[in-house]
């Protein structure tokens, strides 16, 4: 084969020729441009639009933002300053509001000496969250506790807490840390006693309060334990019924008398003095670790073979969904002294949170279902057929793969009721975006300022809804199980 | 042969009630209905007592007596001499207004947006997605005071329109002034009016209108019989005759002859001493809450088309274009019918949660049912039970009409199987 080309070819090239540089329209920048930017005339249309957009937003708002100060004691202060340093007719932000305000944004008519408690609170919150959120990694966990110790603690410091309050919570934060590295699941019982801590160091008052709530359910314990080898059955009914007549008939009693003994108690702080972010979050994180359980409890009634169950459950959700939540909230705020016992009466506050919390359970139901049904019918067979019990069906097959299937659903009704909680500013409590902005421009300082509260406010809003669901793509793919 | 009938039926014990399967869901639900109804017994008591211990009663007697309050906006004649019942029906017409405008636009809005996304400009995919995060993940309640304050706050009273040196102008060609206390928009006027329909109770409907309607209702009738014949075609010759203009001009000539009819045409709002007067003037309330529920709604809407179109997987489009469909046909035959399955439940959804959000209304003053009936007749009468009672019904049912009504649609475009 080789001869004939020897012979009638008079050259074979037997090396590679180098490659050449691809032509200038086929790389770099230029490439990039002319396939994401110009890559017809539509494309180049929309590309002009959008530069447009762009522009127009940048030209309305740049200067405003530019000219922005943020050291004035009034909004005349501001227009003052600015027309002195940018020229007459020059337009600019006041943030001075924020600055001068900031407390009331965050933390409503809460005693200004007192601002390190919820504060406190709130850092601790992190060390409660983060065996249950970041289980999985030791070094999110690590990054966020640190970050939670260093933020918590040096703004208490300013806010001049108590020298042995600083000590508690450098004491608990430590040991958070300690636990997250060493085992995770020591971190478990403070996030199992943390809502009734929040709550003492929220609102205040004596600490055998929260003793004695959780004395009850301890009693139950002890109840079932000895029950438990009669019947099984008789041990959970005599649990509940042990821990409800405790609550119901003891536990006032014990706590009034423990505190005549031993005083026990901090500052005492009443609902109406809560406002701003400070209730946003107490209302949304409460309805959030609410909602959750009671949701996932209505999705099973409404997949339930029991007729009775399952009708009210599907009458319950439909109600709820079918109504505005304001409605429910006018419900709380107007209607509770209808339906309960003539001459009792309950913190607004609380009203409000159970309000939301059957409102987001409603809709957290319906997701929840969604996840239970698009299980294929193939696992609760397996799991009947591996002889499990209903709970034990539910409990470690198939709600561990709804509830991994409805997370972004879940998520999504954790932001729109986190989102929801400003329309308490309709039943008279300080929300930090209507009812507190207008507190503040009732104050002939700050009368006529919108943007720069509104600018602070949603932007605060944004970082938390937007940190929850990019949470939930986290979660999503640390708990992908499928191979791709 | 084992001998089984001495196991088939055990004696019934007691314990059974608690022991076996087939009696325990029985025992379970007749605790829990004695539980339900003890509680609602308890909360009937209760209100029964609470009702007499403030001297009240439990009626409707109050939604006949004279309201006595203003209504901005009266989609039907009201006075402040009607009814409270006549209120709550205008109230309920206000946010049915507001929820019919607003899912309209957030539609439209949100279909583009979610077709944006998806678009290959990086630029303006950046754009639409920063869109989305932004209304998504802030209160709506945010949304609609910012509107509204930029309503308020920055557009120019209606007097400066005035004069020669007038400091604003009209848009639109002079059909459209945006005021800070209400939008002047044209109205329709009619050179032939054939008079009104009177229905009773004082609400009437322009026989123009009615004219409309059965136009528009008869020319998409006979659309689909022109469509259905042209199917018959097909399947009888194998080709389909052309008919997109036969359905053209019976959707469009019967509206063009009634304009022409009636001598319909737009009547531009214009400056009467301080006001806009002979357009409609719009309250920048309704204006407001419309635009902020619209983008709010849109940026939801959007996620849900992007999502739909991204559940159809390429094989369909590329089996489309091997079969030799051009791509419109492929968009139209293909690709939406099945993005729509995806796409119809959650959007469902988006509407009922745009009508109860229009509640916020009342953040802006908007007079819609919560506005009148647990506004302000609750709090004239003082009736709260039955108003907001009576106004949670209202909205129980609105819902579940709209969602019925979703629901058959939703019926229609799902996948058949078998």
């Amino acid at each position: 084969m080789s001869d004939t080309h020897a012979q009638t070819v008079a050259f074979v090239r037997d090396t590679m020729l180098p490659s050449a540089a691809p032509p200038i329209r086929e790389s770099g920048a230029i490439r990039w441009l002319r396939e994401n930017l110009f890559a017809g005339p539509i494309n180049t249309i929309l590309t002009i639009l959008g530069a447009l957009i762009v522009w127009f937003l940048v030209a309305t708002f740049w200067d405003w933002f530019a000219h922005s100060v943020w050291n004035a004691s009034s909004l005349n202060e501001c227009r003052a300053i600015i027309v002195a340093t940018w020229g007459e007719g020059a337009r600019g932000a006041c943030f001075a509001v924020i600055r001068e305000r900031w407390n009331q944004y965050l933390f409503g008519f809460y005693p200004v000496e007192l601002y390190w408690r919820p504060t406190m609170t709130f850092g601790l919150l992190m060390v409660a969250l983060a065996p249950v959120l970041f289980s999985a990694s030791l070094t999110i966990r690590r990054v966020i506790l640190i970050i939670t110790a260093v933020v918590t603690l040096s703004a208490m410091v300013v806010l001049g807490a108590p020298v042995g309050w600083l000590i508690f919570a450098a004491l608990v934060l430590g040991a958070g840390l300690f636990a997250s590295e060493r085992n995770i699941t020591w971190m478990l019982p403070f996030s199992l006693i943390y809502p009734l801590l929040g709550v003492w160091f929220l609102w205040g008052g004596t600490l055998w309060g929260p003793i004695f709530v959780l004395v009850g359910p301890l009693l139950g314990w002890a109840a079932w334990r000895v029950l438990s080898r009669v019947s099984p059955l008789l041990a959970t009914v005599a649990a509940i019924l042990v821990t409800l007549l405790f609550w119901l008939l003891l536990a006032g009693n014990a706590a009034s008398d423990a505190e005549a003994l031993l005083p026990l108690s901090i500052e005492a702080v009443r609902s109406d003095r809560f406002g701003g972010f400070l209730l946003s979050l107490t209302i949304g994180v409460a309805g959030i670790a609410l909602s959750l359980p009671l949701g996932i409890v209505l999705a099973l009634a409404r997949q339930s073979d029991m007729f009775l169950i399952k009708s009210l459950s599907v009458i319950f959700i439909e109600f709820i969904r079918g109504v505005p939540l304001i409605t429910l909230l006018f419900v709380a705020s107007l209607l509770l002294n209808y339906f309960l016992p003539p001459g009792t009466s309950f913190d607004i506050i609380l009203r409000v949170i159970i309000m939301v919390t059957i409102f987001a359970a409603a809709y957290m139901a319906e997701v929840i279902r969604g996840g239970l049904a698009a299980l294929p019918k193939g696992q609760y067979e397996a799991a009947d057929a591996l002889g499990l019990d209903y709970w034990k069906a539910q409990r470690l097959i198939v709600l561990p793969q709804a509830l991994k299937i409805s997370i972004p659903g879940i998520v999504s009704t954790f932001i729109g009721m986190f989102k929801d909680t400003t329309l308490v500013t309709f039943v008279g409590l300080y929300d930090p975006l209507k009812s507190m902005s207008d507190a503040v421009r009732a104050n002939i300082e700050w009368k006529g300022i919108y943007w720069e509260p509104f600018i602070f406010v949603g932007g605060i809003f944004f970082l938390i809804c937007f940190g929850m669901s990019r949470y939930s793509m986290y979660l999503e793919r640390r708990l992908q199980r499928d191979h791709r | 042969m084992t001998d089984i009938r001495a196991t088939a039926t055990p004696p019934f014990r007691l314990s059974m009630l608690v022991n076996d399967q087939r009696y325990r869901s029985l025992t379970f639900q007749v605790i829990v209905f004695i539980l339900v109804m003890a509680a609602a017994w308890w909360l009937v008591d209760n209100t029964i007592r609470n009702l007499a211990l403030m001297g009240k009663s439990f009626d409707f007697g109050f939604l006949f007596q004279r309201a006595g309050y203003d209504i901005p906006q009266t989609p039907i004649p009201y006075t402040a001499d009607d009814s409270h019942l006549r209120a709550s029906v205008v109230g309920l017409l206000n946010t049915l207004i507001v929820a019919v405008l607003g899912c309209i636009a957030a539609t439209v809005l949100g279909v583009i947006v979610g077709v944006s996304r998806l678009s290959k400009n990086w630029l303006f995919a950046r754009l639409m997605t920063v869109f989305v995060e932004i209304f998504r993940n802030m209160p709506l309640l945010l949304w609609i005071l910012i509107i509204y304050a930029v309503f308020t706050e920055i557009l120019p009273p209606p007097n400066a329109f005035r004069g020669e040196a007038a400091t604003s102008g009209m848009i639109l060609f002079d059909h459209v002034a945006l005021t800070n206390r209400y939008t002047a928009l044209p109205t329709l006027g009619m050179t032939n009016d054939p008079g009104s329909l009177d229905l009773g109770a004082r609400i009437t409907f322009n026989w123009a209108t009615i004219a409309f309607v059965v136009a528009l209702v008869g020319g998409w009738i006979v659309r689909r019989m022109i469509r259905a014949w042209a199917q018959d075609v097909q399947d009888r010759t194998g080709s389909r005759p052309t008919t997109w203009w036969m359905s053209l001009a019976v959707m469009i000539l019967p509206s063009l002859l009634l304009i022409w009819y009636f001598g319909l045409h737009l009547v531009p709002p214009s400056l009467q001493g301080f006001n806009f007067t002979g357009g409609l003037n719009v309250s920048n309330s309704l204006v407001a809450l419309w635009l902020a529920l619209t983008l709010y709604t849109a940026a939801f809407i959007a996620e849900i088309v992007r999502a739909g179109i991204l559940a159809v997987s390429r094989g369909q489009s590329e089996a489309a274009f091997a079969l030799g469909l051009r791509p419109n046909r492929t968009m139209s035959l293909v690709i939406l019918p099945q993005a729509l399955r995806v796409i119809i439940p959650p959007l469902i959804s988006q509407y009922l949660n745009l009508t109860k959000n229009s509640s916020l209304a009342i953040a802006v003053g908007y007079m819609d049912l919560r506005g009148t009936l647990g506004g302000t007749t609750l709090n004239q009468t003082g009736r709260e039970l039955e108003a907001i009672v009576l106004m949670m019904l209202t909205y129980l049912v609105l819902s579940l009409i709209i969602s019925a009504g979703m629901n058959v649609f939703n019926a229609r475009v799902k996948l058949k199987e078998r």
